[in-house]
């Protein structure tokens, strides 16, 4: 491991999420705005941690930390590795076995909405990743390897070969990401600041993990978006940071501007966009390469 | 040359013991002679393969003269051709007994009439490895390498725990079953003759032994699978019968034809001349034999007998599905892979068992009953290996032999978990498994071990499919790809399902349940546990020391398959996966909390259990999964499934086929 990489993942396990914490003052602000509304102050998601962390523990069941704790840690540790330039690949199966856990968190409650929630989660999982696995298909065919520190420091930027492997993750974004129209998981009720689907019985201490990891989760996840454009030129940072940002902000129009879609929908939607635009992409490249 | 008698003994011991469970009618005596016979052959197949490690760990070749043994053989062929040809009368299946008899007699008279023996200058094909040049070719019947070793060592040390298993499951068996005739004399009998003739089945060199130690395990698998004789399990067995008799068909064919071509029965002289591809028999040798390990193998459209036979007594499924029996198909196809590398054949293979794949791990999530589960599973990993087989890159045959080695552990170890579970519970629905963590232990704890084993990083499984992805992508295999990512998530999500309802909590914590697993069956599970943790730990060392030395003898090259970077990252997230829960136990135990009850949408009643709702009534709650049955049940998807690979082995057979003798 190189001296840059070290930095890297040092950087992101200590300011992703504040980085994460931010992106989601951003996205409740642009929100807001496009809803006409003021919204909270930028800083709101931070505040509300902070408040989450001091709070009275109450719960409905004890173990619910254990698996809590797992997803955590497996998806710092995605984040981690993938700042570490290791295979993606890899980071990705470790980020399903974290989703997976937290699938067992929403299950291990036997609660209705908590389990209703899980379920969803499910079906998400099994939503996007096919889109997933071939990013990380493109990815080898394109510059010939796994490894994220070698795609990286290719000598064209990825996106040039893929686009239709973009096409399809950022499709899939909005199902990670927990974005309306695809948002099933953690909502599902009308009063949907009190039921959250999978995180119902989450309170106090556990539901700071939760948001916790999913800062960390989504920096991970616009990692990924960034290196389909890094390349080995230092002035393609300039456009990854340009590119992120505005797939962020899509992600957030597409939230507002969509209302919530059934499971099958997703399914057939999500699959369909796999097989059609990644798909299409693979043969070209299959055949070119 | 070395003689090893440990080999004939691990083919006759079974088959002595297989008589002796015969003869024993005494209860007590029957077990303790099963549990002493299933250690010996357990330890025998450790002795193989330690004996095999001081000489040198090198190829063998041995018994070049065996008459005797051949009429044996030929006489225990006849008499399993009047076996089936007695049975499918008495049961009036008239026809099946024809797909017995036809390749029997076929063979029956090229051993008696046929030319045995090759010149050496017929064949040279490749100077390596078999000793072409050394003038015994094709002459010798049991040839011992790293692939056969590790098939004993799968076939005896797990055969031999089913066993012991056994013992003890039968009792409980017959206590919940008064309805059925307690024959256990004849399940255990025909328990040990299935692993004499696995052992002989991964030992052969000679086509011809192969064949028949192949119908032998067709004929076994048939008698388990009626054990209990009632009509369902009778239908099954004889749809059973004829699926892999079938088979046998196309692979008699194919070794009498390219015997007759060539004038020799050796295997490896077949894989030799396949991967020359210059010779036409060999070729259409090696799609029909492939063909017929796809019905071995259970795969699409032939996955039907495998599901059916869940009716008989579990160990026998634990057997069929983990150790032998669609190991054996597996086997073969890892032996002809070189052969089939870039063939027509490859293409045929791999599409088949891609599509069995992703087709059966969908229909595996419409399921709720434990054991159809685990044979939709089976079958869908087993295409995933078959697809490996097919493509017959190093890599992805390093992969095959990973996924077998934990497919054969952690399917035996949920085997025998769901039916001890079922003795216990009463059921072996998934749905009545809730919180089955809570209310028996210790066997939802092996059953989170076996499931986890399956598909959850760290183990192993992950890493097979991560080579498996990378060499089709390098293969350029587009629709193996895309079977592959399609099927690993839908694979996850039945996987995930059923561990979610393990640990789900159960609101009947102070009922704990009445654990009635045997002490046998106890420890035959714990064994398997362990093994499955420890292949879990020690992968990284297994891949070094046996599976790439096992690929560089069938290859001739050798492959990192597995990068160093890699390697760390893994035993950075194994101890990860075993710290987090440890940590997490320790301080969520001094952690101070309330509790509350549930959120229900309605007035919680206080256990949990049940609401009050709007209009003042008791709602009981009822938590169950998904399983969207109308969108991917089996009888939806199968029959199409079945007619479309059909039309492909079809069409793809008439090519290669007509390809080659054009």
């Amino acid at each position: 491991m190189s001296m840059t990489e070290i930095i890297l993942v040092v950087c992101y396990i200590l300011f992703a999420p504040l980085l994460g914490g931010l992106l989601d003052g951003i996205d409740r602000k642009i929100s807001a705005r496009m809803q006409r509304r003021v919204g909270p102050p930028l800083l709101q998601p931070f505040y509300d941690v902070v408040k989450l962390f001091s709070k009275q523990v109450i719960i409905v069941s004890r173990s619910q930390i254990f698996f809590l704790l797992s997803y955590f840690v497996l998806i710092v540790l995605t984040g981690a590795m993938f700042f570490a330039g290791t295979d993606i690949l890899l980071c990705f199966f470790v980020m399903s076995t974290g989703a997976t856990f937290l699938y067992f968190a929403g299950m291990v409650t036997s609660t209705p909405y908590s389990t209703m929630g899980a379920n969803r989660e499910l079906l998400q999982m099994l939503a996007y990743e096919p889109a997933v696995l071939l990013t990380c298909v493109g990815f080898y065919l394109a510059e010939g390897t796994f490894n994220v520190s070698e795609i990286a420091t290719s000598k064209y930027s990825a996106i040039l070969y893929l686009p239709g492997f973009f096409i399809a993750f950022v499709f899939i974004l909005t199902i990670k990401m927990r974005k309306s129209p695809f948002d099933l998981s953690t909502s599902h009720h009308m009063h949907q600041e009190l039921v959250k689907g999978l995180t119902t019985e989450m309170g106090a201490r556990n539901l700071a993990i939760f948001q916790v990891t999913e800062w960390y989760e989504n920096v991970f996840l616009l990692g990924v978006v960034g290196l389909y454009i890094v390349n080995a030129s230092y002035y393609s940072l300039i456009a990854v940071v340009l590119v992120v940002l505005f797939t962020f902000f899509l992600e957030i129009l597409i939230d507002n501007t969509s209302a919530r879609v059934k499971w099958d929908t997703m399914l057939k939607l999500s699959w369909g966009v796999t097989i059609f635009t990644a798909g299409i992409n693979l043969i070209i490249l299959m055949i070119i390469k | 040359m070395m003689e090893m008698p440990i080999v004939p003994f691990l083919i006759i011991f079974p088959v002595i013991m297989a008589c002796l469970m015969f003869v024993a009618r005494a209860e007590n005596v029957r077990r303790v002679l099963a549990f002493s016979g299933a250690v010996v052959i357990m330890a025998g197949s450790v002795v193989l393969a330690v004996q095999w490690f001081m000489n040198g760990s090198k190829l063998m070749t041995l018994y070049v003269e065996t008459e005797v043994a051949d009429h044996c053989i030929l006489a225990a062929e006849i008499l399993l051709m009047c076996v089936v040809t007695f049975l499918s009368f008495k049961y009036r299946k008239y026809w099946v007994c024809l797909l017995s008899i036809i390749p029997t007699c076929a063979m029956v008279w090229y051993e008696l009439s046929g030319s045995k023996g090759l010149a050496p200058e017929d064949v040279m094909v490749r100077s390596d490895g078999i000793g072409l040049l050394s003038g015994v070719v094709g002459e010798y019947h049991i040839y011992i390498d790293r692939l056969s070793v590790l098939m004993c060592l799968i076939v005896g040390v797990i055969g031999g725990l089913i066993a012991i298993y056994a013992i003890g499951y039968m009792q409980g068996y017959h206590n919940h079953h008064k309805d059925v005739e307690d024959r256990s004399y004849y399940f255990m009998t025909i328990l040990f003759l299935f692993l004499g003739a696995m052992f002989g089945f991964v030992l052969s060199e000679s086509l011809l032994w192969i064949d028949f130690f192949w119908e032998l395990t067709s004929v076994c698998s048939f008698l388990l699978i009626g054990y209990t004789r009632e009509e369902e399990a009778i239908h099954n067995s004889f749809r059973a019968l004829w699926m892999n008799l079938f088979g046998g068909c196309a692979l008699a064919v194919g070794i009498l034809y390219f015997a007759l071509q060539y004038g020799t029965v050796s295997l490896h002289v077949l894989v030799a001349m396949g991967e020359a591809k210059e010779f036409g028999a060999a070729t259409i040798a090696v799609a029909l034999i492939a063909f017929a390990a796809l019905t071995k193998a259970a795969q699409l459209p032939f996955s039907t007998w495998l599901i059916g036979a869940m009716v008989a007594p579990t160990p026998s499924s634990a057997l069929l599905h983990s150790a032998t029996m669609v190991k054996a198909g597996i086997y073969v196809l890892f032996r002809l892979s070189p052969a089939m590398h870039g063939t027509t054949t490859e293409a045929m293979i791999a599409f088949v068992g891609g599509f069995t794949f992703l087709a059966t791990s969908l229909m595996a999530i419409a399921q709720s009953d434990g054991k159809t589960i685990l044979a939709f599973s089976t079958i869908s990993n087993l295409g995933l290996m078959v697809a490996c087989a097919g493509v017959g890159h190093p890599e992805t045959i390093w992969a095959g032999v990973f996924l077998m080695i934990f497919h054969a552990i952690s399917k035996s170890l949920l085997f025998q978990d769901v039916g001890a579970t079922e003795n216990s519970l009463h059921s072996r629905d998934v749905e009545d498994m809730h919180g089955l963590i809570y209310i028996l232990p210790r066997l939802g704890m092996f059953m989170f071990i076996g499931i986890a084993g399956m598909f959850l990083a760290p183990f192993g499984m992950l890493i097979s499919k991560w080579s498996a992805l990378r060499a089709s992508v390098d293969e350029r295999n587009i629709i193996l790809v895309l079977f592959i990512v399609f099927g690993s998530a839908t694979t996850s999500l039945y996987w995930t399902k059923w561990m979610g309802k393990l640990v789900s909590h159960t609101h009947l914590t102070e009922a704990k349940m009445n654990d009635v697993t045997k002490p046998t069956e106890t420890l035959s599970l714990s064994v398997h546990a362990v093994l499955m943790v420890l292949l879990c730990m020690l992968f990284p060392l297994l891949s070094s020391i046996y599976v790439n030395p096992l690929i560089k003898e069938m290859f001739g090259k050798a492959t990192g398959v597995l990068p160093d970077n890699i390697l760390v990252v893994l035993v950075a997230i194994i101890l990860l996966v075993f710290a987090v829960p440890i940590i997490s136990f320790v301080y969520s135990r001094k952690m101070t909390f309330n509790r509350k009850g549930a959120y229900m949408n309605g007035v919680n009643t206080g256990d949990d259990r049940s609401f009050v709702d709007s209009f003042g009534e008791r709602k009981t709650l009822w938590l169950s999964n998904h399983y969207y049955k109308d969108l991917v049940g089996s009888r939806k998807l199968m029959k199409p499934s079945q007619i479309f690979t059909v039309s492909v082995l079809i069409v793809m057979l008439v090519i290669i086929i007509g390809g080659a003798i054009v």
